[in-house]
């Protein structure tokens, strides 16, 4: 086995970690505060990874595509649940299950309508266009870099905010307790908006950055809802700091059993997370 | 769970005679729209015992449907010809009631959202096993030879001209038969027990029932019996692919008892027949046929809140 192969894996399988760890907090922090379970989340990533193809397509460049993505989805989000997700906080979980399945149809279609269903490359921004040389034999994308430099910034600015702010406290508070929040006076409405808000503009994100990586094709947001979903069980329904060691360990053993492992790479994971349901069915990271 | 008074087993009982005389006055192509309406329903009974029964809702229940219908093609390999359907369906029932038995110990563990989760895990598991391995004939599915209706040398011949008819027989035949056995199951003590299940957990716990086993059991039969949908379902199209077990065909599942109504066993009839219609419907309107799938499946959410079977309920079903 060689070196600079595996160092080239390791850094891959980090980067997809913390691609993951985008998309996976929002989904459990729109589980923690809401207790919904957003089955569209996938979809939301997809339609980042459409507008970063459309953008880029216009403008000649990924960089705008960044700051739409944070921002649109914002708006999106938030705009859905006031709409939608509003009406569904006392129902069932099967019918905010089927709620957000009819979403990921209604979102599919309109891609179909608005674009086509063939799949297409983003071409990575010109300014990252090289390779960083780290030994004498191994050079890595510096867009690969970027990208692992700005989830690590994401992840950062996210703890700061959820340990240290007010708002963030009372996230905290309704992961822990729902009544919680009611009890301490904080407008439940505004912070659902502000989850929801937060958790589509995170998934957009992750789709404009992972554009240039993979095709932008349909479906693609299905592949990552389903591994997003074990990373928040083998993480710990709720909990960020869970969801993010968990992205990276679910991304390194991903990466690395496609590499070295191939016919088992795709149940490993699985294994792994009915590993932690019977061992810690509370997540693995979770707090005792 | 609610089954339906007498006068709705009438009417339900009407409704299989008018199936069962489709031969006399309905075209091929209708009788197969009954068929695979009769499978849906098959599908979204088994779907039932686990929703309806113990309150257990399961994204899992479309991988042991697609290993009924997998199975029907792997023995047909192993076999090196078309197996007989008095092997094919007892293979698929086992096939899939046993990994709804290896899967269930560890999903059961978990209630409501973690249930949720884990066996949309743990069916995307299986999804993948077809998906990207050769085992069953890789991503893009593969024809497979239908099983015959023949054994020890005696048999019945299908041909294409009567193919629709004998289908549109034998697919009521196996519903009539499902519904009749959990009609009957959730009059047992086995199902009351389930019922009281989904009421109160905590309570039957309390009381000393081994909620866990009788969790399993409902689980692994439900496995079972969409094992035989499926078993159904590859007889029908003589074509399996891995989308038989993906979440999405799950989902719709959930939508097709959510639509009939989750506390009546009649439900997931009602709702796999206005489903399959629906669906008939919206395709001679438009191509977009998503777009009218999730749009009904908006409005059976936000408008329909006990399912069609709760249309005629003077109040709302007990839970």
């Amino acid at each position: 086995m060689d070196l600079a192969g595996l160092l080239a894996q390791i850094l891959n399988g980090m980067q997809y970690g913390l691609l993951l760890f985008l998309i996976s907090s929002g989904l459990t922090l729109i589980f923690g505060v809401m207790r919904v379970i957003n089955l569209a989340h996938g979809s939301l990533f997809m339609i980042g990874a459409y507008l970063a193809y459309v953008l880029a397509g216009a403008t000649g460049s990924l960089w705008l595509a960044l700051p739409a993505s944070l921002l649109g989805g914002a708006l999106f989000g938030g705009l859905l649940e006031r709409v939608l997700f509003r009406r569904f906080r006392e129902r069932e979980h099967l019918d905010q299950v089927l709620l957000t399945f009819a979403l990921i149809l209604l979102f599919e279609e309109a891609r179909a309508a608005l674009l086509d269903n063939q799949f297409h490359s983003v071409a990575v921004p010109a300014v990252l266009d090289f390779s960083v040389r780290v030994t004498a034999e191994f050079a890595y994308s510096a867009y690969r870099i970027a990208v692992l430099g700005i989830c690590l910034g994401i992840a950062a600015l996210m703890f700061a905010f959820v340990e240290r702010t007010r708002i963030g406290s009372a996230i905290r508070a309704a992961s822990e307790n729902a009544e919680m929040v009611d009890l301490l006076g904080i407008d439940a409405h505004r912070l659902h908006t502000l989850v929801f808000a937060a958790g589509t503009a995170l998934a957009m994100l992750a789709g404009a950055l992972a554009a240039p990586l993979q095709s932008v094709y349909p479906g693609m947001g299905d592949g990552f809802l389903i591994i997003s979903f074990v990373v928040v069980v083998i993480g710990g329904l709720g909990s960020i700091a869970g969801a993010f060691w968990a992205a990276l360990l679910i991304g390194l053993i991903d990466t690395l059993g496609k590499a070295y492992v191939p016919q088992a790479a795709g149940t490993a994971i699985y294994v792994l997370m009915a590993a932690v349901l019977v061992w810690r069915p509370a997540g693995l990271f979770a707090r005792a | 769970m609610r089954c339906a008074s007498p006068r709705g087993n009438l009417a339900l009982a009407l409704a299989a005679l008018a199936i069962a005389c489709m031969p006399f006055y309905a075209s091929p192509y209708h009788m197969q729209l009954a068929s695979t309406a009769m499978i849906a329903a098959m599908f979204a009974l088994s779907l039932q015992l686990l929703l309806g029964g113990a309150g257990m809702v399961s994204l899992a229940q479309a991988a042991f449907f697609g290993l009924g219908a997998y199975a029907v093609h792997l023995l047909g390999r192993a076999l090196g010809g078309p197996p007989s359907i008095f092997l094919s369906l007892p293979a698929s029932t086992l096939v899939a009631g046993l990994a709804a038995l290896v899967i269930g110990p560890f999903a059961l563990r978990t209630r409501g959202f973690f249930l949720l989760m884990t066996t949309l895990a743990f069916g995307q598991m299986l999804f993948f096993v077809f998906h990207d391995t050769p085992l069953g004939g890789g991503a893009d599915g593969v024809f497979i030879q239908r099983p015959v209706f023949a054994a020890f040398g005696v048999g019945f011949e299908v041909t294409r001209a009567n193919r629709p008819a004998v289908f549109l027989l034998v697919n009521l035949g196996v519903l009539t038969a499902m519904y009749a056995v959990l009609w009957w199951l959730m009059r047992t003590l086995f199902g009351h027990a389930l019922l009281g299940i989904r009421a109160n957990e905590d309570r039957m716990r309390a009381m000393g029932h081994d909620v866990l086993r009788l969790k399993l059991a409902a689980f692994v039969l439900a496995g079972a019996l969409a094992g035989i949908a499926g078993h159904m379902a590859a007889l029908n199209d003589a074509f399996v692919n891995p989308e038989l077990l993906g979440w999405h065909r799950s989902a719709e599942a959930l939508l097709i008892v959510l639509l009939g109504g989750i506390g009546a066993l009649h439900g997931p009839i009602l709702g796999a027949f206005a489903y399959t219609l629906i669906g008939e419907i919206g395709q001679s309107i438009t191509e977009r046929q998503r777009l009218v799938e999730g749009l009904v499946i908006l409005a059976a959410v936000l408008l329909l809140r006990h399912g069609l079977a709760g249309l005629r309920l003077r109040r709302p079903a007990p839970t």
